[in-house]
């Protein structure tokens, strides 16, 4: 423990404790480490157990699903042989990359814009505009769903690409939290860029973007994954077969093969896997723009 | 934050704006709007057309009956006296109401209690962190398809697990007595781990040496909590309050349609989920909207009633 740190509290109080005392709180903060140590990791282990248990179930035999060995006894890869053979699961994999990363490339794009002229430029109407793409944070998707499913009707969008990518692009989330990161870059660098004559674009371009790295790469994660799990809008923007997207995909195949848990589990994992791979390559970019997007 | 920024070296000092004539400053600002428009425009036609059109919409069908495809036709406030009339959207606001009494605190309690617990170093801290995360990141539907698995009726896991122990485990999505409370225990399941990562940011925020003073001044933990943590934490506690009201209120639809179908016995049909049926079930968008304005209400005097309480929200730091 820091004892005279210059952040230290006035030292009105008694100095260090005497070497006995000392030993006992080394000797009390062991104990309660162990004991931390046990009770989390207990939580830690039921909360992830239902994620686990689908993962080893997905090896399983038809015989062996519903056993309650957390292993399987024979390891097989039939499940995933018969998922991707017997509908088009390679298919509805494809529909939900194309959508995701489209829609992380384009919102990437389009959001740092506008959090470039919200944080940079002076404007008549920049506050206004601020609170307005700020109080579109509480429209949650739910809630919309009815009339966007009748405005996308209306444009004739419905069962297209069109109609499953731009609607998800625009939200003001990435909007605001790129501005407040913009909000913290040293005016000196425009006001260099501006004397040597470049224009706004060329700022946005040579000074914004390439600065906006690791915040990008942070929202890239929640994007694509927010776009990967997306469910409902699919559901309803699509009937065609081919528009599929893996999470409608793996619950048709569901509807399909209720009693053969082996090849729903399986199917379900392989939807999984692209999350829990970014979740385990990212997760402190994950943590990071959680917590921002909490604090700020 | 990047290496970039010191390479370019400190700007030299060129504070000439002053010196510019009035007419070319007035050019430049104009400049400057017409950029800040440029650079703006795809996302509020976008915002427009997505979100605010949708949202003025939703306000609107609310007035008219909508038939198959496109024909509006005025009702005026039927929708509004058809739902005073309707038992099943009464009992599906009762409904939520119960969920939300339950869900907000339980959220908010097993996320500031994870935070509290996993907040110190101690071995494996990080791989617990990671594995209360987890649940989190995998999409609702894959959610829903596991616990469907485990809860299957007499051979699922957790129906075999408790048969070991002695118990005969109930229908937990069949029987319209525990469908409700299942799907609170699975909400809390997935979303407990994002809660506390919200408060473990809020808790990392408080200065150390608060907590040195009071274990000084011979705080227990009860009392450092109640002094030092709780008053720290509450800009932390009000934006989870708020958020958190508003994810139970409008989310967890995926697993209600995929979970219960809003059953047995409508048990489970929470608005959101009166309002899908309503819309894409029966094809009543202007019953469904009506329904929806009247969530939205909902969340909205929430929201007030938050910042009201909370002098606006206004949490100033102690320091």
């Amino acid at each position: 423990m820091p004892t005279d740190t210059a952040t230290a509290p006035p030292a009105r109080h008694a100095p260090a404790p005497p070497t006995g005392q000392r030993r006992f709180l080394v000797r009390r903060s062991h104990r309660k480490k162990a004991a931390l140590f046990t009770v989390v990791g207990i939580i830690a282990i039921i909360t992830a157990f239902p994620l686990l248990w689908m993962i080893t179930s997905s090896f399983k035999g038809p015989d062996e699903v519903l056993s309650t060995d957390i292993l399987p006894s024979a390891p097989t890869v039939d499940n995933f042989d018969y998922v991707f053979t017997s509908v088009p699961f390679t298919r509805y994999l494809f529909n939900s990359f194309i959508i995701s990363v489209t829609v992380t490339v384009v919102a990437l794009f389009f959001h740092s814009m506008a959090a470039y002229a919200l944080a940079r430029l002076k404007f008549r109407g920049r506050d206004t505009i601020f609170i307005a793409v700020f109080s579109t944070l509480l429209v949650t998707a739910p809630v919309v769903l009815v009339p966007l499913f009748l405005v996308v009707h209306r444009l004739g969008l419905l069962n297209s690409y069109a109609g499953l990518i731009i609607p998800a692009i625009f939200s003001a989330f990435g909007i605001f939290l790129l501005r407040q990161f913009y909000l913290t870059i040293p005016a000196e660098l425009e006001e260099a860029a501006i004397l040597d004559g470049c224009g706004y674009w060329m700022i946005y371009r040579k000074i914004i973007l390439p600065m906006s790295k690791s915040i990008f790469a942070a929202l890239a994660v929640l994007f694509f994954l927010a776009n990967w799990n997306s469910f409902l809008w699919p559901l309803v923007a699509t009937t065609d077969q081919d528009l599929q997207v893996v999470q409608l995909g793996i619950v048709s195949f569901f509807e399909e093969h209720s009693a053969d848990w082996n090849y729903v589990l399986a199917a379900a994992f392989v939807a999984a896997i692209p999350t829990l791979i970014i979740f385990g390559f990212f997760q402190r970019k994950i943590v990071e723009s959680v917590k921002t997007s909490g604090m700020k | 934050m990047t290496g970039a920024i010191d390479t370019a070296g400190p700007a030299p000092a060129t504070h000439k704006r002053p010196g510019r004539s009035r007419a070319a400053a007035s050019d430049l600002a104009k400049r400057e709007r017409r950029a800040a428009y440029l650079f703006l425009s795809p996302n509020l036609i976008g915002l427009t057309v997505f979100v605010a059109v949708p949202m003025l919409l939703s306000i609107v069908l609310a007035f008219f009956s909508v038939d198959g495809f496109g024909g509006y036709t005025f009702v005026g406030t039927a929708n509004f006296e058809r739902m005073v009339g309707d038992p099943q959207f009464i009992d599906s606001l009762g409904r939520t109401m119960i969920y939300l009494f339950v869900l907000v605190p339980g959220l908010f309690l097993s996320g500031l209690g994870l935070a509290l617990l996993v907040r110190s170093q101690f071995p494996l801290v990080g791989l617990f962190r990671t594995a209360l995360f987890a649940p989190n990141v995998v999409s609702l539907v894959v959610v829903a398809l596991i616990w469907n698995f485990l809860l299957t009726d007499d051979v699922g896991f957790v129906a075999k697990l408790l048969g070991r122990l002695g118990i005969t485990a109930p229908s937990w999505l069949g029987d319209p007595s525990y469908a409700l409370g299942t799907v609170m225990v699975i909400t809390i399941w997935f979303s407990m781990g994002y809660y506390m990562l919200i408060f473990l940011a809020g808790l990392q925020d408080i200065p150390r040496e608060f907590y040195e003073v009071a274990s000084i001044d011979g705080a227990g933990p009860w009392q450092t909590f109640r002094n030092v943590t709780w008053p720290m934490l509450k800009p932390t506690s009000f934006f989870i309050l708020l958020t958190s009201t508003i994810a139970v209120m409008t989310g967890g639809l995926e697993m209600l349609v995929i979970l219960t179908s809003g059953g047995p016995a409508n048990s489970t049909t929470l608005i959101v989920y009166y309002v899908y049926q309503q819309a894409f079930v029966y094809g009543e968008f202007g019953y469904a909207s009506a329904i929806g304005s009247i969530m939205v209400l909902i969340l909205l005097a929430w929201s007030a009633l938050l910042f009201a309480l909370t002098r606006g929200g206004r949490f100033t730091h102690a320091d």
